[in-house]
């Protein structure tokens, strides 16, 4: 491989080197995710004022949001490991990516989900054919294909890079639902819902809902890692480090 | 009290907030809990055939029928 | 030995995959049927008014007829695996791309066309203008080779795989959202009488793109989904 990548990140790219790293890094990603959660849920729910439009439904923002932006966020992290597995083969950038997809569907699930239990009380409905609805209904589509495809493989690395083909190609794709379904609603006048609204959120609302953004990725990263070391034992069942750590937690 | 009953209450709006909030919170642990399952059971396979690896090393294998 | 020029290896493989596709051609007609069954199916359940046909048939033509392809979309290179004719493919001096644009171009032929050229009746089971139906052709002609082309990068994919019916229908729906939209979004807009070439030129510049892109990205897909 090219001689600009630093010697520390090939050697990060090893399986037990990461498996280690991971397991170092991973309570510390946890921790912070559970402080500054609890600190952005406690400025959410109990400091915040109620809003003077939405009463307290607003709330369900501190998890909608940040759940909304971590699907796409996921995805962009997975898109972006997919390319590097496919093009320099890496067996570590295709067990992210793969592991990435899970916890990316299931924040795109929250997200649906806490949005239509905030749109029932504003805006009388639990769906509506928005274009950023459906671009969030086509990416958790896009979730379980990339998933399910990955599964459908008896040969787990075929798989992955399978799969990864297909997140790529799902990258081009959600632009081009948005667009088109915004195109759609020109076209068809259905109900126009403002989502956001024009106003701008005091400094009050504002930081636990940058809390919680943070405190979601931090999550990421500490599942993230939970994953792809659970991964790597599966993967690398046959290697010495593998079974040593078998051998030492069974005496434990 | 009061203030606590109020904080329940979510100004109305409780139906929708705390479902919301208890959706969030169960699918993060089902989703950290999920892997270190996995992990058990990965090892836990790995243990049972390394067992078998081990005890077909200290017996002398039979050797394979003629064909 | 010289090797044949590309117009000849093209011509052959399109001539093989049409010949295969006239041996059985059983299998050409079952996506018919399913359409026209499918779309028999709308007046019952949902009461003979002309009004509410002629409103919803232009949009359940179209997804009838993506339906009735993907049904097919299945098949496009299994016989091919089984037989092992597509690693002889994927080995062959040849460009892979323009050899499977080719099978692909065959395989619209054999399923898509004889769709379209039903779709007039399908539309007039459901009442729709005679003035809408040309538009309603057009649509068709630029958004089924779209399906072709988007179906068979997937069905590339899932090569490898042995269940792949469903997975496919899981991964195709995101990808041909937008074709559908902007197809019916033609008819629609033809049917209340308003410009309706805007959209037909959407599918048309999607559709190109998808004609140098998708052979591509199927070629690379295969050898994906083949390398074992």
């Amino acid at each position: 491989m090219s001689s600009w990548i630093p010697l520390w990140l090939h050697k990060l790219g090893s399986p037990p080197t990461f498996y280690r790293f991971a397991g170092s890094l991973r309570p510390w990603a946890m921790a912070l995710a559970l402080l500054l959660g609890a600190v952005g849920l406690y400025g959410g729910l109990v400091l915040a004022p109620a809003d003077y439009q939405q009463g307290d439904a607003y709330r369900i923002i501190f998890i909608h949001v940040p759940s909304a932006e971590m699907s796409m966020f996921i995805y962009a992290a997975m898109g972006a490991a997919a390319f590097i597995a496919l093009v320099w083969r890496i067996k570590l950038a295709e067990v992210v990516a793969m592991e990435s997809a899970p916890i990316g569907a299931a924040f795109t699930f929250i997200t649906l989900v806490t949005g239509s239990l905030w749109g029932k009380p504003m805006w009388g409905t639990w769906w509506t054919w928005d274009a950023r609805l459906t671009s969030e209904l086509v990416l958790l589509f896009l979730y379980l294909g990339v998933i399910g495809l990955y599964h459908a493989f008896e040969d787990r690395r075929q798989g992955a890079r399978a799969a990864a083909f297909l997140a790529i190609i799902g990258i081009i794709n959600v632009p081009i639902v948005h667009f088109s379904v915004n195109w759609w609603n020109t076209l068809h006048q259905g109900s126009t819902v403002n989502i956001f609204g024009k106003s701008k959120m005091s400094w009050d609302m504002l930081w636990p809902l940058l809390t919680m953004m943070l405190a979601t990725k931090f999550y990421y990263v500490a599942s993230l890692f939970n994953r792809v070391r659970t991964d790597l034992l599966a993967l690398e069942g046959g290697k010495d480090w593998v079974r040593k750590i078998a051998a030492d937690e069974a005496r434990s | 009290m009061n203030s606590l009953q109020t904080f329940f209450a979510m100004g109305g709006y409780a139906m929708y907030v705390w479902p919301a909030y208890a959706l969030f919170f169960t699918v993060l642990i089902a989703d950290t809990i999920a892997p270190g399952v996995r992990r058990r059971r990965v090892l836990r396979e790995l243990r049972t055939r390394l067992a078998r690896q081990s005890m077909r090393q200290n017996r002398p294998t039979p050797a394979p029928p003629s064909p | 030995m010289k090797r044949p020029g590309l117009a000849t290896a093209c011509t052959a493989m399109l001539r093989r995959d049409l010949t295969l596709a006239w041996r059985r051609r059983g299998d050409i007609a079952m996506p018919v049927l399913y359409a026209l069954i499918v779309t028999m199916l709308f007046p019952f359940a949902l009461g003979p008014e002309d009004t509410l046909l002629q409103r919803i048939a232009g949009g359940v033509v179209l997804v009838t007829v993506l339906l009735a392809m993907l049904l097919a979309l299945d098949a496009m290179f299994s016989s091919d695996i089984e037989d092992g004719s597509l690693e002889q493919l994927v080995l062959a001096p040849q460009p892979l791309a323009l050899m499977l644009g080719m099978k692909i171009l065959a395989h619209w032929l054999t399923t898509a066309l004889p769709l379209i050229v039903i779709a007039p009746l399908l539309a007039a089971m459901l009442h729709l203008p005679g003035a809408v139906i040309p538009v309603l052709l057009l649509a068709l002609l630029l958004a089924t080779p779209l399906l072709s082309l988007l179906g068979a990068v997937l069905v590339a994919l899932t090569a490898g795989t042995r269940r792949s019916g469903m997975l496919l229908a899981l991964m195709l729906l995101p990808l041909c959202m937008p074709a559908v939209i902007f197809a019916a979004g033609a008819v629609a807009a033809a049917q209340q009488g308003l410009p309706w070439l805007a959209p037909i030129a959407w599918l048309a510049a999607a559709l190109v793109l998808a004609v140098v892109l998708a052979p591509l990205a199927c070629a690379a897909a295969l050898r994906i989904a083949l390398d074992a």
